[in-house]
């Protein structure tokens, strides 16, 4: 198990076996889509070291060529060989079997999760000033009507939480909130899931329409006390004073 | 026989017509022609009302696609190659080194027979504009008619130029070599004009700036100073240097991979190394190019920023992050392979510098490529809570984007310093302290670039835009801008341990520099369909609506079937006219003459064009 066949395939097991095991130990496990995109890149990089120069390339592609051909192929290797034919079409046949076989599973989806705001939205500026006073409202307003789902601690793990599939925003995760100007969450707190455009098809979202129960400044002021708990600022294209 | 009747009676009067009559003769003709005129006129009015028209079957925004893609894919081409051919043409003036002139020559040549199948896809998009979507192009034509002038113009001067600059190679050399350098420079003025003054009006659709008041030409100004005019200009200027980079590398592969002597393997093994070479020094500075695009766009309208990356077009940009990477890996595969092959014996002792650099590439390509929100069954997503994976969601955000292409940015311009460096060891007394310190500068330049990353999802949004990311780019750029010169006049007095051989390489490097240049245009087609998508169901932005049975946006299956498509034709049209190029060299080709000695590396020479080119040392 020395030659750079061996090695290759050495390592996208234990790729594999990492990615699909190992890290699961530690965080969520991962999609079926990304574990198949880094053992994509894993495999590419073999093929680019190993055919760089022609000592490499015959050396990577020596066993490929005679396992096809043939060539001293006999005893308990010819058998496998033999074995490996049969068995790789029956694999693949499987796979698409399992592909095409209806299921009660949805099928994976690339979500948009943040879609264009209407142009009604763009551009609109908090109108409340940032005082101590209007944050603690804010985040007495989101006590009250945001944190069953969205958290105590901004983190989307409020009681409601488990309730919903897919979970509700975490405000702390910088790839959240902080990346969206105030006008935007004003969009999305106002008009809720049943105003998401259509753009952001499949609508996933049991975000309510606040329009119907809070005023625009309590929205405003929720919007100050979010970003204020969470520890994250609003994306702005003017650096504040 | 009545009708003639009638037209002769007719005639019969009007000799007869008295001068006191004359009043009453015109009134009755006014009155024979009033409905004629109301009735033309009627048919002008339906003419001027009829807002789209259509192809059957096709469909006229397909069609539009399609030409379009084809006239701005040759346009680049054309507007690109101008830029180094000069540049090569100037380095064989100053190093005396024929070759260069030649390559220079054949690049001309190249760009002369793809000039008029430019200017006719130019026609045809023009004709297919007027008559699909006339009101659209009414509105254009009342806003940009004084640059459509200028356009003409530029054009004309332009296709001038490129006579006198290709027909008079031969007759200007000598004497009259700085003359055809200063034609050369004129063209690629000329063709920069050419370039801008269209982006003004594809620009003005994303961007528009609609002045009421004031003269044809100050509207026309205000409209093509529109926010994201200079940031395109910019943008497609490198591009195109990258796209005719790369299409020459694809030329020579394939010139290599056809080559019957050893004397054309060598010419084109060198021409494919240039070709290379110019793709990777143009895509180098481009994604910061590209980010202060995106970044123009954002601030002209966060809702096309958001539809943009954000938005449906989001997953547009993984794609375009696997072209990057498979661009960059290319490019550098090729730079290795010259290694091993050009410079015998050395694969042994690059092997693992070239081995860590594929890591690193690999690694930031990975996190290029990861989502945000990631691609995932329910089952999947519920383990997950949500499509966003706690670990490897923060791969998803701009910060990592940013840091992983200037790596990878880093990592290519240190693969083009090996292979520089390569076979030659350097005499200057003070080459350990520089290698040193450039050792330090790219350790401390790596850090640097990866801690601002991470810093950057501890701060608010703007400070990462203006500071942390320019702070990257600035890092990368020193980076660039410290080691071209110092590694210059290390090797300027550097001696060859190992004589460079061309026309070695393997056919897999022929495929390689076709794949690059089929990677750069895919990439092109994807990109100009999300900048044009990113206006939605407008033609121009928040003017003018689109309301034709097209104003919807493509699925993106769809979309990247197109781009495939274009890509397809462009690469049929691009071998098409190379061949035909290329047809008369065979004919001229007389037995007994031979084709110009390509230089070999004698022991001791130091390069003219980094890596590529020997001269002899003084």
């Amino acid at each position: 198990m020395k030659g750079p066949l061996a090695k290759t395939a050495i390592l996208l097991v234990g790729m594999y076996v990492f990615l699909k095991f190992i890290l699961p130990l530690f965080t969520a496990p991962l999609p079926a889509s990304l574990i198949f995109l880094y053992l994509a890149l894993t495999f590419a990089s073999a093929m680019i070291f190993y055919t760089m120069s022609g000592g490499s390339l015959d050396e990577f592609m020596g066993p490929v060529g005679r396992f096809l051909t043939g060539s001293g192929q006999v005893g308990i290797a010819g058998t496998a060989r033999i074995l490996v034919f049969v068995l790789f079409p029956l694999l693949v046949g499987w796979q698409t079997y399992t592909r095409l076989a209806p299921s009660d599973m949805p099928p994976a989806e690339n979500r948009t999760i943040h879609p264009a705001p209407p142009g009604e939205f763009v551009g609109l500026a908090n109108p409340y000033p940032r005082t101590p006073e209007n944050i603690m409202m804010g985040k007495g307003l989101y006590a009250a009507f945001c944190s069953p789902c969205h958290g105590a601690n901004f983190d989307g793990k409020g009681p409601a939480a488990v309730g919903f599939n897919p979970p509700p925003a975490n405000f702390s995760d910088p790839g959240t909130i902080a990346q969206l100007q105030e006008s935007y969450l004003f969009w999305r707190i106002k008009k809720g899931g049943v105003g998401l455009p259509v753009e952001a098809m499949p609508w996933k979202s049991a975000m309510p329409r606040w329009e119907v129960e809070l005023p625009d400044e309590w929205i405003w002021k929720i919007i100050m006390g979010e970003y204020d708990g969470a520890g994250q600022s609003p994306r702005t294209w003017e650096e504040e004073e | 026989m009545k009708n003639h009747g009638i037209i002769e009676n007719l005639k019969s009067l009007v000799p007869t017509v008295k001068p006191s009559s004359l009043f009453g003769w015109s009134v009755f003709w006014v009155l024979v022609l009033l409905p004629a005129l109301v009735w033309a006129q009627d048919a002008a009015t339906q003419a001027m009302s009829v807002e789209y028209r259509d192809i059957p079957g096709l469909g006229s925004r397909n069609v539009v696609w399609v030409v379009a893609q084809q006239h701005l894919l040759l346009a680049g081409f054309v507007l690109g190659v101008p830029i180094f051919a000069w540049v090569c043409e100037i380095v064989g003036w100053k190093t005396k080194e024929a070759r260069y002139d030649k390559l220079a020559k054949e690049f001309t040549k190249l760009l002369t027979s793809a000039y008029a199948t430019t200017a006719l896809f130019g026609g045809i998009l023009l004709f297919l504009l007027i008559g699909l979507y006339p009101k659209l192009m009414a509105y254009l034509s009342d806003i940009f008619f004084p640059s459509f002038i200028v356009y003409c113009l530029l054009f004309l001067l332009e296709t001038v130029t490129l006579y006198l600059y290709w027909y008079g190679w031969d007759a200007m050399q000598g004497n009259k070599k700085t003359f055809h350098l200063f034609l050369g420079f004129l063209l690629n003025v000329f063709a920069l004009g050419i370039m801008i003054v269209p982006n003004a009006w594809a620009t003005f659709q994303a961007s528009p700036v609609v002045v009421a008041e004031g003269t044809a030409i100050d509207r026309a100004w205000a409209a093509t100073w529109n926010p994201t005019w200079w940031p395109v200009n910019i943008h497609r200027l490198i591009a195109n240097v990258v796209l005719g980079g790369f299409i020459c590398g694809a030329y020579a592969g394939i010139r290599y991979l056809l080559a019957a002597s050893q004397e054309e393997r060598e010419h084109y093994d060198w021409m494919g190394y240039v070709g290379n070479f110019i793709g990777v020094f143009g895509m180098l500075p481009l994604p910061f190019a590209g980010y202060w695009l995106m970044r123009e766009i954002y601030q002209y309208n966060q809702q096309m920023g958001i539809t943009l990356m954000g938005g449906f077009l989001a997953w547009l940009f993984i794609l375009q992050a696997m072209l990057i990477g498979v661009l960059f890996l290319g490019a550098n595969y090729y730079f290795w392979m010259g290694i091993t092959y050009r410079i015998p014996g050395s694969e042994r002792s690059y092997r693992r510098p070239i081995l860590a650099m594929l890591i690193v590439l690999m690694v930031c390509l990975g996190v290029w490529m990861t989502p945000h929100s990631l691609v995932a069954s329910l089952e999947e997503a519920r383990k997950m809570g949500g499509t966003h994976h706690p670990l490897l969601g923060v791969f998803g955000v701009m910060s990592a984007k940013m840091t992983v292409a200037n790596l990878m940015i880093l990592v290519t311009f240190m693969s083009f310093i090996m292979y520089w460096r390569a076979g030659k060891q350097e005499t200057a007394g003070w080459a350990r302290i520089a290698k040193a310190v450039m050792g330090a500068l790219l350790v401390i330049a790596g850090i640097a670039v990866i801690v601002l990353g991470v810093w950057g999802y501890f701060v608010p949004a703007i400070i990462r835009i203006n500071y942390f990311s320019v702070a990257q780019v600035l890092i990368v750029l020193f980076v660039m801008v410290t080691f071209t010169p110092l590694t210059a006049i290390l090797m300027k007095s550097a001696k060859t341990t190992t004589e460079m051989v061309w026309g070695q390489m393997p056919i897999r490097a022929g495929y390689a520099l076709v794949s690059n240049a089929v990677m750069v245009i895919l990439l092109m087609s994807l990109m100009g369909y999300a900048r044009s998508s990113s206006r939605v169901h407008w033609h121009i932005y928040g003017v003018m609506r689109d309301t034709s049975d097209y104003a919807y946006s493509p699925a993106l299956g769809y979309a990247a079937a197109f781009m495939s498509l274009n890509t397809f034709v462009f690469c049929l049209l691009v071998a098409f006219i190379f061949w035909v190029a290329t047809m008369g060299d065979k004919g001229k080709k007389i037995p007994d003459q031979k084709e110009p000695e390509p230089a070999k590396i004698p022991a001791g020479v130091t390069p003219a064009m980094a890596g590529g080119s020997p001269r002899e040392q003084d």
